[in-house]
């Protein structure tokens, strides 16, 4: 009894002393220039927005199927990808200066609404006709879903090549906004983080207000038990890949909104999410919410702050996330916010 | 003799390689029936097997004419089959009312949450309680609850008095007769011989996966060696923390 919680005291006091370095380092650089420092945490904000949209939907359904869906990224990937296709060919938008026509709040709008929903239809048929009959068989299923992600990248640059593409935010909305002394870009700023607010508080009323909430609630406690209570849990099963694919569409169109849509962002989102979830705890919104704010600010003052004097090491800022992950994980096996299968 | 409302044949399940059900075979008719057994015996797996929980069975379970063996356990609890299982497995997350609210309301045996909390009062002034903050009491309560919101033909139970203290087990024995009284069928899973014995005159001693005698309540009150002989108890003693 003793030894084992002398194992866990033991990282918790090394882990204090570097926590605090980096929050000091963080504030002395910061206090260089207050309007850096200040622009720097909105990028982590929005970021962690944008991060919350995606890992809301696979924390739902790893927290109610105990599937991890290795094709969430290609989820998100793929609808940013729609959505750009729409917004070209039905609306002729393009990102040309020269040429191209700007887009209206209708050409971005409609598109990104028929990509959530090819994607939320696209991620139940994937749950129907390859996890379903795969159901406990965590292994079966996360090979499964990679085999899945590793198809649909090779196709999706087959069909829209390697370059960095962009969906068009409506010409009418402001480009930046003003806040607190400095400009920020209006799509990153109110677009992404309302959508991440909203979806945040809707999912919350739905988990706690109402009987699907509550169902799924009881599935990710006892699913069996909630079969065996005359509910049929393979619809629940279903409503809920339905909605974490689409908000892994819904991100996948925010994100290529406001950065770009381009191959590679499949896997970068899929880890994204692992992180957000491992941190903030399996099935938890909570712990998304969390995880989301904890990884988009280290992502982002790592990019800017870590250099010391001559030394540059912001290439390694990647490195700094899984160092979060190990630090939270020393702490709470969990994540802050998991409980156990 | 009644007609059988369920009718067990030929079931075996496996985990992994051990045979836990060997060929087992009863049925059930109006009268409450009651299974008893040692630790290990299979008692408990029979019961996930009859409600569908666990797919690696074979053989044949039918409910008043209709096979249930290769159905979800949603298509047999809206056969008229309600669970009571061990541990009771209530939802964490939810609160007493929560676990009222997600039965889907269907049939008509006339239960509602309201006539729940008429049964059970107790659980009415706790209906926004965490079901983790309940006693075991009322947990129990809960979980037969909830059970009844499916508007079952036939309760089944496993080992409703694990874990409680005996002064709830008896009110718990009292509620459970009650029911029975008013035309629910019953089939109990019991260790606890007195417990077993209050509840079913029928009794089926189960042994190493199969069935291994059907004897009557009176017979085994008064029987010190089958008593011993079928469950390696001391006979009759007070219930045992385990």
């Amino acid at each position: 009894m003793s030894s084992r919680l002398d194992v866990r005291i033991v990282p918790r006091a090394f882990l204090v002393l570097p926590g605090l370095a980096v929050v000091a380092w963080i504030a002395y650089k910061g206090s260089q220039d207050a309007q850096i420092f200040w622009i720097v945490t909105l990028n982590g904000l929005t970021l962690a927005a944008l991060f919350f949209v995606v890992a809301a939907g696979f924390t739902l359904i790893f927290g109610l199927m105990r599937v991890v869906n290795m094709a969430h990224g290609s989820l998100y990937l793929l609808a940013g990808y729609i959505a750009f296709t729409l917004q070209g060919s039905w609306y002729g938008v393009s990102g040309n200066l020269l040429s191209g026509t700007p887009a209206t709040v209708t050409s971005w709008v409609v598109p990104m609404i028929i990509a959530i929903i090819v994607i939320g239809a696209a991620g139940v048929l994937m749950q129907q006709v390859f996890l379903r009959w795969n159901q406990g068989q965590d292994l079966r299923q996360a090979l499964i879903t990679i085999a899945i992600s590793v198809i649909l990248a090779d196709q999706m640059v087959a069909h829209f090549g390697g370059i960095a593409e962009s969906i068009q935010q409506p010409a009418t909305w402001p480009d930046s906004v003003s806040l607190l002394g400095v400009r920020y870009g209006f799509f990153r700023l109110v677009v992404v983080v309302g959508a991440a607010l909203a979806i945040g508080a809707v999912l919350f009323l739905v988990i706690k207000r109402t009987r699907f909430g509550m169902i799924i609630r009881a599935g990710v406690d006892d699913r069996s038990m909630v079969s065996a209570l005359g509910v049929n849990i393979q619809l629940v099963f279903a409503g809920a890949f339905f909605i974490g694919a689409l908000l892994a569409g819904l991100a996948g169109v925010l994100g290529g909104t406001m950065i770009a849509v381009q191959p590679g962002n499949d896997s970068a989102f899929l880890l994204d999410s692992l992180i957000v979830v491992i941190i903030g705890g399996m099935g938890s919104l909570g712990g998304a919410a969390i995880g989301s704010i904890a990884l988009g600010l280290v992502n982002s003052y790592a990019d800017v702050y870590l250099k010391f004097g001559g030394t540059d090491l912001t290439n390694y800022a990647i490195l700094l996330t899984f160092v979060l992950v190990v630090a939270v994980l020393a702490v709470r096996p969990l994540g802050l916010f998991g409980r156990p299968a | 003799m009644s007609e059988s409302v369920l009718e067990v044949k030929d079931l075996n399940a496996f985990y992994g390689r051990a045979h836990v059900l060997q060929d087992v075979a009863f049925t059930v008719d109006e009268r409450p029936v009651a299974i008893i057994g040692r630790n290990g015996m299979g008692k408990s797996t029979l019961c996930q097997v009859i409600m569908g929980m666990l797919t690696s069975a074979r053989g044949s379970v039918r409910f008043r004419g209709q096979e249930l063996m290769g159905k979800p356990p949603y298509r047999i609890a809206r056969e008229g089959l309600g669970f009571v299982p061990q541990g009771r497995r209530l939802f964490p997350s939810l609160s007493t009312d929560e676990h009222l609210q997600i039965i889907p309301r269907r049939g008509n045996g006339g239960w509602t949450p309201k006539r729940v909390y008429e049964t059970f009062p107790r659980l009415a002034a706790r209906k926004s309680t965490g079901a983790a903050q309940l006693s075991g009491g009322e947990q129990q309560m809960l979980a037969i609850g909830r059970a009844l919101l499916t508007n079952p033909k036939l309760l089944i139970m496993d080992e409703p008095s694990e874990g409680l203290a005996p002064n709830i087990v008896e009110s718990v024995i009292d509620t459970i007769s009650t029911l029975a009284g008013q035309g629910v069928g019953l089939l109990v899973v019991e260790q606890n011989l007195g417990v077993a014995t209050a509840l079913a005159e029928r009794q089926l001693v189960m042994v190493a996966g199969r069935i291994a005698a059907e004897t009557t309540a009176k017979e085994l009150i008064g029987n010190i060696d089958a008593q011993r002989r079928f469950l390696g108890v001391e006979p009759l003693a007070p219930r045992r923390s385990s």
